[in-house]
């Protein structure tokens, strides 16, 4: 995983230090797998200029190919990667995270989430500028069924809940998180929600959770970096610090997840209640899709 | 009879505590992402007062930058306590940083000699003015960029020269009531005395903020804290502040909302810079 600190909207300088920490990762023991932040080669606030800076998804895939090919070579040695991307679909545009088998012949794009909860209140203004994403899918990764969820996808707990629901045993989840929050602890209150939240989602569902973020300061606003692995015990695999770009590297044991489950059942237990859940006539939900205007 | 354990009461003042090192850290990387990475100016020039706002800001600066690269400006004026030269001039030999004293008195005086009905407020704004003139003259001189001083209490009851005090480019303690300010100087290791003795604009004899606001920042920053977070007067008075305060205190933050923006331009376009036209400041 790596932590990721962009210059702000200048897309070939990020490449060019994408470039190189491919170039470290194929060195040394190549990774079967590499996450990447939200909007990890153009900085997370954007404003007008998402305009400008969104790519296609091919596009993006082809950016990264081209990354990995001129640091490892185009001898066909593949790597999955996730990453987040602004992405221009036609003239619509999404803050997207994608999942892609780089190093063939060909970038072979697995998934795109295109984000959901997008965050406009405060400091946060992506609805203005982007279009919500309506669907929250899994897909096979390196490591099994995964999902990706994006930044505030992740501060819903009905969304990795959905997601172990269709499967995933691996949450993907880049993130731009503006650190707030100072107070006597010795760290802000939103990296405590983070791990908080983290944590649970990992323990009640049984699953992986890797959340990388960007770190480093956008006009003012600090990323807040703090970019983990969770076990799906809940425990902290490892940990990067707040502040300062770094590549964290960690095995997961996809047995973890079996055991996990059949340690603490709550997923199944989940999956047998939720249609009395579901469909309890005081919920305020449609039992049928609505299409929204 | 069962053993009862009661919840703690609330110490309203306790929002406001800060963990010292981990805000300094955090600001000390502001400063270094701010000036080397994303500008390409490893060098910063600042006002130094002799109070503990500027005190603080400098401490951060040579955390970040390196004490050779941070320039201390001390500008008095003819009236200007001795106290605060002598206070600049502690934290000046405590960092090692680079200073220098520019006597604003003469320029002021030009100036002030055609007014002579100007009353203190305006002297003192024509002061501050006169201040930022100079910090951004030394700015060219030095390449070196102007770091602003003010804190988030002032800044909300609007105490302070707009475009003057305001002006430079990079702030790091904006967002710190002055409490905080206070704790994160203890953290920093300001001298005892500066950050002990009254806080003043040092623009009149014997003039103090605290004096010049009619509260104390103690006070004053439980309730602005409380008025960010959306409480009525009511809801605030509720929770054990006195009502004249609180009108006092929201009447500062509601009479300078002007203050705390770029001047107010008549759109006409559907491209209007700030409006339609978004670009964020680091782009």
């Amino acid at each position: 995983m790596v932590q990721f600190k962009p210059f702000k909207g200048n897309v070939p300088a990020n490449i060019a230090t994408l470039t190189e920490v491919f170039g470290q990762l194929a060195s040394e023991r190549a990774p079967q797998l590499i996450v990447l932040p939200e909007a990890a080669l153009t900085g997370y606030f954007l404003e007008g200029a998402v305009f400008e800076l969104a790519m296609s998804a091919a596009r993006f895939a082809e950016t990264l190919q081209t990354a990995w090919q001129s640091a490892a070579g185009s001898d066909g040695r593949t790597v999955d990667v996730a990453c987040g991307f602004f992405e221009n679909d036609g003239g619509t545009f999404y803050n997207s995270g994608m999942y892609v088998t780089l190093g063939g012949s060909q970038p072979r794009i697995v998934h795109v989430h295109r984000k959901m909860f997008l965050p406009t209140y405060g400091v946060f203004d992506e609805e203005r500028f982007v279009s919500r994403g309506r669907h929250l899918g899994v897909f096979p990764s390196v490591f099994g069924t995964a999902a990706i969820l994006i930044c505030e996808d992740a501060w819903h707990a009905i969304m990795p809940t959905v997601a172990a629901l269709k499967g995933a045993r691996l949450l993907i989840v880049p993130s731009a998180s503006p650190g707030r929050g100072l107070r006597a602890d010795a760290e802000l209150e939103s990296v405590t929600r983070w791990k908080a939240l983290l944590s649970t989602y990992a323990s009640e569902h049984g699953l992986y959770v890797v959340y990388a973020s960007l770190t480093g300061f956008e006009g003012g606003k600090g990323m807040s970096g703090s970019s983990c692995v969770i076990s799906p015990s809940g425990a902290v695999v490892v940990a990067a610090p707040a502040l300062g770009a770094c590549i964290l590297r960690v095995a997961l044991d996809v047995a973890e997840v079996e055991v996990a489950r059949a340690t603490l059942p709550l997923l199944g237990d989940l999956a047998g209640v939720l249609p009395d859940l579901w469909f309890d006539e005081d919920l305020p939900l449609p039992k049928h899709r609505v299409e929204s205007d | 009879m069962l053993p009862v354990i009661e919840a703690p009461s609330i110490d309203p003042s306790a929002s406001l505590s800060i963990n010292g090192a981990l805000t300094a850290s955090w600001l000390e990387a502001f400063l270094h992402d701010e000036l080397v990475v994303r500008r390409g100016i490893p060098r910063a020039v600042l006002g130094l007062s002799g109070g503990i706002d500027s005190a603080v800001v400098a401490y951060l600066c040579a955390r970040a930058l390196g004490p050779r690269n941070v320039y201390a400006i001390r500008m008095p004026y003819k009236s200007s306590s001795s106290d605060s030269l002598r206070d600049a001039q502690a934290v000046i030999d405590a960092l090692g940083i680079k200073s220098e004293t520019i006597d604003i008195s003469e320029p002021v005086d030009a100036y002030l000699k055609n007014v002579p009905d100007a009353d203190a407020r305006r002297r003192g704004n024509v002061m501050a003015r006169m201040r930022m003139l100079v910090l951004f003259d030394q700015s060219a001189k030095l390449g070196a960029l102007p770091i602003g001083t003010g804190n988030k209490t002032e800044r909300l009851m609007g105490y302070f020269t707009w475009h003057a005090d305001d002006t430079p480019p990079v702030n790091p303690i904006g967002d710190l009531f002055k409490t905080q300010v206070w704790a994160l100087a203890r953290e920093l290791g300001v001298p005892m005395h500066v950050i002990d003795k009254p806080p003043s604009a040092d623009l009149e004899a014997n003039q103090t903020d605290e004096g010049d606001l009619g509260i104390t920042y103690a006070l004053a920053d439980q309730i602005l804290s409380l008025i960010l977070l959306g409480y009525s007067d009511t809801g605030i008075v509720e929770r054990g502040f006195a009502a004249p305060d609180v009108r006092l205190v929201r009447g500062r933050v509601d009479g300078t909302h002007w203050k705390r923006h770029l001047p107010t331009t008549a759109m006409v376009s559907g491209t209007a810079i700030n409006e339609f036209y978004l670009r964020p400041v680091d782009f």
